[in-house]
C-alpha cells in the first residue's frame, strides 16, 4: 500500500507540473494575443463587401450558407441619376423603358421603380425578394452611376467564422471590417 | 430622352469611364425628398460578451454536474441546452473549435482582426480542461452535443483502429493551422459537417457529410469528436493534466467490472495482470526500439511533409490563381475562369502575382515540413506509449480521451444511495 501511495504522489506531482506549465503556456498565449489586441486589433468584426473590388460574378447569390443569401443589392440614392432608362433596371435591349416584365433585368423583380417627376424615377430594392445575383449591379455599373451595389446585410448575416462567399469570391472583395463601420457604401453614407 | 441617355452611357462604356456620376444628380422641382439608404446594424457587440459569459457559465455548470453532482441527467440537459443555444440559436459561429484558426491567423498576421471574445472562446475550454477534464466536450460544444444524442448502439473499436484513427485529429489540427497562417482560409469551418443543420441549410456536401457522421454516430460514438476534431488534440493534452477530472466511482474502486462496457468511447482502462506479459529484458529491448524509432519517424514525417507541400499549397487561392494564369498564358487560352478574369480586371502585373504565389509556396514548404515532423513525433510517441507497460489495479479513466459525459456514473454501485461513500468524489 505504501509503494502505491508513493507512486500516486509522484504521478500527481508530475501532473501538477504539467498542468501549471500548460496553464503558463496558455497565459503566455493570452498575453501575446492581448498585446496584439491592444494595438487596435481587439475589435469585433463583421463581413463586408468592397463595392470597388466586386466583379458581379453572381456567386453571392449561391455561395452563402443562408438561402436566400444575406448579400443584397443596396441603392445609394445620393449617387443615383434617377434615369428613365436604367441600366440596372432594364434589359440592355429594351425598346421602351417601362415596367413590363420582359424589360426588367432583375430575375425576381426585386428592383422597383416609382415616378417622381418628368423624367425622373426613384428605384428601390425589395430585400425580401433580392437574391444578391448582382445582375442589376453589373447593369448600373456599366451604363449608369453605379448607385446599385452589393452589401452584406447585417440583419440577415450569420457572421460565420469563415464566410462561405468570401471563400469563393474571385475578386477578394470580402473582408472583415470593424463592427463600428459595418457598411461600405458608395456616395459616403454611413 | 431615355434612349438618348442610354446611348450616352454606352459611349461612356466605350471610353471605359468609371462610376460615379455619368449622370448628374437631378434637380427636383416637386420638393422630392431623397430617402436615406437603410443600413440595419449588426448584432450588438455586448451580445458577443454575453455569449462568452454563457460559455463560461455552461462550462462551470457542466463541471459541477460532472464532478460534484455526478449527474448524467444534468449533463444531458446541458447537452440539449447547448444544441439549442450554441447550435440553433447562435447558428454555430463562432465556436472554440474554429477559433484555433483565428488565433493562428492572428499570430501570423498583424492585420488580422481578432476580438477579445474570440481569444476567451479559445482559452476558456482549455483552462477548464486543465482543472476538470474535457467538460467542454461533455455538454457544451454543440458539435459534440448533436452527436452525443445520436449514440444508440455503440460498438467497441479494436485498439489498433481507434489508435490509428486517433491520429487524424493531429493532422486536422496541423492543416487548420497551416492554412490559417498562410492565409488560405479556415478549413475546419469549411468542412464543419454539422453547422449546416444548425443553420437549416447549407451545401450538399456539408449536409451529406453531416448526415453520414450522425448516422455513423449511432454505432461509432461521436466519430467527429474522436477521429477528426482538431480542438480535441489540445483538450486531450490539457485534460491529461487535469487536477480534478471525472471519476467512475465516487469512492474506491471495488473492481466489480460493472462499468467496463458503459463507456461508448472506450475510455475506461481495465485492470491489468499483476505481472507484465514479458520479461524485463524483452520489455526493455522493445522500449529501446520504440525510442530509437522516434527520430526516424520525425525524419520520415518531415520528408513526407516536404513532399506534400505543393499539394497542400494548391488549396491556397493565390497559388491556384497563379497556376491558372500561367496555364492561360502558356496555352494562349481565351476562356477565363471567374478568378482569372477578376485578376485581369485589376490590371495587376503577372509578375507580382507570381512573386506572391512563390512567397506563399515558401511558407507552405516550411509549414508543411514542420507539420510532417510533428506528426512523425506524435506517431513515435504513440509507439513509445505502446511499448510501455504499467500496472493498473483498478478501473481507471483515460483522462485525455474521456469526454466527461458521465455515462459510467450510473454503472458504479459504490456510492449509491445508502451505499458506501455517497456524495464524495475522491479516489482515482
Amino acid at each position: 500500500m505504501k509503494t502505491l501511495n508513493q507512486n500516486l504522489t509522484r504521478r500527481e506531482f508530475l501532473r501538477g507540473i504539467g498542468r501549471y506549465s500548460l496553464l503558463g503556456l496558455l497565459g503566455w498565449l493570452g498575453l501575446t494575443l492581448g498585446r496584439g489586441l491592444r494595438r487596435g486589433k481587439g475589435t469585433e468584426y463583421v463581413w463586408q463587401i468592397d463595392p470597388e473590388k466586386c466583379t458581379q460574378c453572381g456567386r453571392c447569390a449561391t455561395a452563402c450558407v443562408l438561402s436566400p443569401s444575406a448579400v443584397k443589392c443596396v441603392h445609394a440614392y445620393v449617387v443615383c441619376g434617377y434615369c428613365n432608362l436604367c441600366g440596372g433596371y432594364h434589359q440592355p435591349n429594351t425598346k421602351t423603358p417601362d415596367t413590363a416584365a420582359e424589360n426588367q433585368l432583375c430575375p425576381t423583380a426585386a428592383l422597383r421603380r416609382r415616378f417622381i417627376e418628368e423624367p425622373y424615377y426613384q428605384y428601390d430594392v425589395d430585400e425580401a425578394l433580392c437574391i444578391g445575383c448582382a445582375k442589376c449591379v453589373k447593369g448600373c455599373g456599366s451604363f449608369g452611376n453605379g448607385s446599385l451595389f452589393l452589401q452584406v446585410r447585417h440583419d440577415r448575416c450569420a457572421n460565420c467564422n469563415e464566410c462561405a462567399i468570401a471563400a469563393q469570391c474571385p475578386g477578394e472583395a470580402f473582408a472583415r471590417v470593424r463592427r463600428s463601420r459595418p457598411y461600405r457604401l458608395r456616395g459616403g453614407v454611413a | 430622352m431615355g434612349l438618348f441617355l442610354y446611348l450616352f452611357c454606352l459611349s461612356g462604356l466605350v471610353q471605359g469611364a468609371e462610376p460615379p456620376s455619368r449622370f448628374p444628380k437631378p434637380e427636383f422641382e416637386t420638393g422630392y425628398v431623397q430617402p436615406l439608404t437603410q443600413c440595419p446594424a449588426p448584432r450588438a457587440a455586448y451580445l458577443e460578451w454575453v455569449d462568452v459569459g454563457v460559455l463560461a457559465g455552461a462550462l462551470a455548470l457542466t463541471a459541477w454536474l460532472a464532478i460534484r453532482k455526478r449527474s448524467r441527467r444534468g449533463i444531458l440537459a446541458m447537452t440539449v441546452f447547448s444544441i439549442l443555444y450554441f447550435g440553433f440559436f447562435r447558428r454555430g459561429c463562432i465556436c472554440p473549435v474554429g477559433s484555433i484558426q483565428n488565433v493562428a491567423a492572428s499570430l501570423s498576421s498583424t492585420s488580422f482582426l481578432l476580438p477579445w471574445t474570440v481569444v476567451l472562446l479559445f482559452l476558456l475550454p482549455l483552462v477548464f480542461a486543465l482543472f476538470f477534464g474535457r467538460v467542454f466536450c461533455a455538454a457544451v460544444c454543440p458539435l459534440g452535443a448533436i452527436q452525443d444524442v445520436m449514440i444508440r448502439r455503440p460498438v467497441r473499436l479494436p485498439r489498433v483502429v481507434s489508435g490509428a484513427l486517433g491520429l487524424i485529429p493531429y493532422l486536422a489540427l496541423g492543416l487548420a493551422i497551416l492554412y490559417a497562417v498562410t492565409g488560405a482560409g479556415f478549413v475546419v469551418c469549411r468542412h464543419d459537417p454539422f453547422v449546416g443543420f444548425f443553420r437549416l441549410g447549407g451545401t450538399v456536401t456539408m449536409l451529406v457529410s453531416g448526415a453520414v457522421f450522425l448516422l455513423l454516430g449511432i454505432f461509432v460514438a461521436r466519430p467527429y469528436c474522436r477521429f477528426l476534431c482538431p480542438y480535441s488534440v489540445l483538450l486531450n493534452w490539457a485534460a491529461r493534466f487535469a487536477a480534478r477530472p471525472v471519476t467512475i466511482t465516487p469512492d474506491e474502486c471495488v473492481n466489480c467490472r460493472l462499468c467496463e462496457a458503459s463507456c461508448p468511447f472506450d475510455c475506461i482502462l481495465p485492470t491489468t495482470p499483476d505481472r507484465p506479459p514479458e520479461t524485463r529484458p524483452v520489455a526493455r529491448r522493445r522500449l529501446g526500439w520504440a525510442v530509437a524509432l522516434v527520430p526516424a519517424a520525425v525524419m520520415l514525417g518531415a520528408v513526407a511533409g516536404f513532399a506534400m507541400h505543393t499539394v497542400f499549397a494548391a488549396g491556397h487561392p493565390v497559388v491556384r490563381l497563379a497556376g491558372r494564369i500561367a496555364l492561360e498564358e502558356r496555352l494562349q487560352m481565351r476562356e477565363y475562369t471567374l478568378e482569372s478574369e477578376a485578376f485581369r480586371g485589376t490590371g495587376q502585373p503577372l509578375a507580382q502575382l507570381d512573386a506572391e504565389a512563390r512567397a506563399i509556396l515558401a511558407r507552405f514548404r516550411i509549414g508543411s515540413t514542420v507539420m510532417g515532423g510533428v506528426l512523425g513525433l506524435v506517431v513515435g510517441g504513440q509507439l513509445v506509449g505502446l511499448a510501455l507497460w504499467s500496472r493498473r489495479k483498478t478501473y481507471e479513466i483515460d483522462n485525455g480521451n474521456c469526454l466527461s459525459c458521465g455515462r459510467c456514473f450510473e454503472y458504479c454501485p459504490v456510492g449509491r444511495p445508502g451505499g458506501k461513500g455517497a456524495g464524495q468524489d475522491h479516489g482515482n
